[in-house]
């Protein structure tokens, strides 16, 4: 399990085989990548800061993908969350999951970032022509969080 | 009872610092106290923290309602819901 916090970018091919290089009995890898978009809320977004509380970011990260392991039978899991400035097509996030079978893989990958979205302590500040501004949290994100909860609970 | 706050993001700003060693008074036990005892400061303190404003509160890094009581020496932090990823 990897789990970093970082300013720099990260190489996705080299994290994604790190992955199963090692591992034989892996036989899927999901991947999800974030990246800074260009618009937000109909604006032109020319940069973005993400601030996050060190600590508590790295322990809640590793409680999400604890929760992955616990649901889905998972080989190993990367998470790499850049903070910092960013510019529109800098990625920010990467989740990338090993499983046996990509059933595994795709849901387990889905979950972390769902509940990465609702759970780990970021915040994004967006640079616009009008001037900076907090992102403000989206109800749809707290949705998809709470969908994999009912899952659970439907057994 | 001392405690350190931290505060992040839109707070931080508001408050116009991102942490502070505090001496609670005898009475603030529960970190629903504590937001009893900041919001009595007045200003941004009473409006950022008003009841129906959006805004998390962890105790040493892990989420935590008013409900949690606080202990010596501990970290408590308070921010807007979480907007990474």
């Amino acid at each position: 399990m990897k789990i970093v916090v970082q300013t720099e970018p990260f190489d996705l091919t080299a994290e994604v085989v790190a992955l199963y290089r090692d591992h034989p009995g892996v036989g899927a890898v999901a991947s999800f990548l974030g990246i800074a978009r260009d618009r937000s809320d109909g604006e032109e977004v020319a940069r973005m800061t993400l601030e996050h509380y060190p600590g508590m970011t790295e322990r809640a990260l590793a409680q999400i993908v604890d929760e992955a392991r616990a649901r889905w039978d998972l080989i190993d899991v990367t998470v790499i969350h850049r903070v910092g400035e960013l510019r529109p097509t800098d990625p920010i996030v990467l989740v990338a999951v090993a499983a046996a079978h990509r059933g595994e893989a795709f849901a387990a990958c889905a979950f972390i970032m769902d509940y990465l979205k609702t759970r780990a302590p970021f915040w994004k500040k967006e640079r616009t022509a009008a001037g900076e501004r907090w992102v403000d949290a989206r109800e749809s994100d707290d949705l998809a969080a709470a969908r994999w909860t009912e899952r659970k609970a439907q057994g | 009872m001392k405690v350190r706050l931290l505060y992040f993001a839109r707070l931080r700003e508001a408050f116009g610092t991102g942490q502070e060693a505090a001496e609670l008074p005898a009475g603030v036990a529960t970190l629903g106290d504590l937001l009893d005892w900041l919001r009595a400061r007045g200003g941004v303190w009473a409006e950022q923290l008003a009841p129906g404003r959006a805004y998390r509160t962890a105790v040493n890094q892990d989420m935590a309602g008013p409900e949690v009581r606080l202990q010596e020496d501990d970290e408590v932090a308070i921010f807007p819901p979480v907007t990474g990823g």
